[in-house]
């Protein structure tokens, strides 16, 4: 690519950086050019991100109605999913799921909370409620 | 570990491990680029890993694994890093401390998650992010991440978080830097060497998952999405685009930084036959970008409803076939 078809497309996703890209001069010759973002790749990490927020916002109305316990919430929130939050916070997937559900989840000592709330870099209080707004697609 | 000469100077590079090895080999005596930092270590490769899933998406990678590039440094250069984890983060904070009291500079392994200079949307959580620590302001440490233009900051809390998070590839705290450099490089034994070993694994692989072989599956995947879900279908899609042009690649998944060592390697060892294959992979990279392309636009929602999944795999299996014309080329010239 050459450096003058480097994209500047001025992408949101970026905010305030500019990334390296590699680009040959009018000689042929390889440097470095920032860029400000392609829209291709804007185009791929907005998608990921929405589906991110579309999982938590989801998980969100299962709180509301009773079916999940919080934590469900903010795994999601915190673009996690059973695997990572499982590892993150060293509980097992089994034990995990069943924390799941409001009524466990309600009764678990706070040992455990604490586990899941380091887990997710949040205080244990702050677990056992949801935030005012739900998650929305930008 | 040695004395630096000089005061640490902030560098925009592509990619996070190679971009921090050069700065570190740099800093301590060796000047080499990032991109003969990423040539020299062997780590240009292709995988699809369809059976090994992170966060609900396959393994595709344009490079070896994480830690590829400080080990194919060591090995090929003969340059010793000192590497050391910690059992606990507040012995990983502790050795970091003393380490830039002494006046060095150090690279660490850390989650990308956690660190609260990311933008917003690239906050996802992959543990095997490089950096460098140059300093420490109050409870502040300055870290040239390579990836960003400018140098940024964290609290000694946050970066001990992104460093001790738990998962896949945890860092566990992985602090490095060099304790021994090479007095002398013969370049013209050791790039031959690498460039041809580069190019037989990504031909010769023995399993379908890697080099020209996974390109070659992953074009197969992508016309089996045909009969797949269809947000699963884009989302995957989405997912190939972002492992090759979103996380740091220098452009085209690395195809490019690629290109730019084979044409420093050329200069250097003045054959052409390495500056004619670096103009080859410089049109492959560009290939991969029109792949990249095709793929943003099929799955642009409103404007095409129906994506061409067939065109997108021809696509692909044309870059593949494109791409080990370049090794083959590397294989059977003089180096």
């Amino acid at each position: 690519m050459e450096s003058r078809a480097v994209p500047q497309d001025e992408i949101s996703t970026h905010t305030n950086t500019r990334k390296a890209i590699y680009a040959t001069d009018c000689n042929g010759a390889y440097g470095i050019v920032p860029s400000s973002g392609w829209e291709v790749e804007a185009e791929v990490t907005l998608q990921a991100v929405d589906e991110l927020v579309r999982l938590a916002s989801e998980a969100y109305d299962k709180v509301v109605t009773g079916v999940a316990s919080p934590l469900y919430f903010y795994m999601f929130a915190r673009r996690m999913d059973l695997d990572i939050l499982a590892q993150a916070s060293g509980i097992g997937k089994w034990w995990l799921k069943r924390h799941m559900r409001p009524d466990v989840f309600a009764k678990l000592p706070h040992k455990t909370v604490a586990r899941y709330a380091d887990a997710l870099g949040m205080e244990v209080e702050a677990l056992y409620q949801l935030p005012e707004k739900r998650p929305e697609r930008a | 570990m040695r004395k630096p000469s000089l005061p640490f100077v902030h560098e925009h590079a592509a990619h996070c491990e190679s971009g921090v090895m050069a700065r570190l080999l740099f800093h301590y005596g060796l000047p080499l680029s990032e991109a003969m930092v990423f040539g020299l270590s062997g780590a240009m490769m292709f995988a699809y890993i369809p059976f090994v899933k992170l966060g609900g998406m396959p393994i595709i990678a344009y490079r070896r694994m994480p830690r590829a590039v400080i080990k194919g440094i060591q090995k090929n250069l003969g340059v010793k890093m000192k590497m050391e984890t910690f059992p606990r983060p507040d012995l990983g904070t502790a050795a970091l401390d003393r380490l830039l009291a002494q006046g060095g500079i150090v690279g660490l392994q850390s989650s990308v998650f956690w660190l609260p200079y990311f933008p917003e949307d690239m906050r996802f959580h992959f543990n095997a992010h490089n950096l460098i620590v140059y300093g420490k302001e109050g409870d502040e440490y300055l870290i040239s991440d390579p990836v960003f233009e400018n140098p940024v900051r964290s609290s000694i809390k946050a970066l001990e978080k992104a460093r001790f998070v738990k998962g896949m590839m945890a860092p566990k705290g992985l602090l490095y830097y060099p304790q021994t450099l090479p007095e002398t490089i013969d370049f013209a034994v050791v790039i031959p060497e690498v460039v041809r070993k580069t190019a037989r694994a990504m031909l010769k692989t023995p399993v379908p998952i890697a080099g020209i072989r996974g390109i070659q599956s992953l074009a197969k995947a992508i016309g089996r999405l045909q009969n797949k879900d269809r947000r699963y279908a884009r989302l995957f899609l989405g997912h190939i685009v972002r492992m090759q042009e979103e996380i740091g690649t220098g452009g085209a998944g690395f195809r490019f930084i690629y290109a730019s060592f084979l044409q420093e390697a050329g200069v250097l060892l003045e054959n052409r036959n390495l500056s004619d294959c670096s103009q080859m992979m410089t049109a492959v990279g560009d290939q991969w970008r029109e792949f990249a392309l095709l793929i943003a636009q099929s799955i642009r929602k409103k404007k095409n409803p129906a994506i061409d999944f067939p065109a997108i795999q021809k696509k692909l299996e044309n870059v593949a076939a494109a791409e080990a014309e370049v090794y083959r080329t590397l294989l059977h010239s003089e180096l």
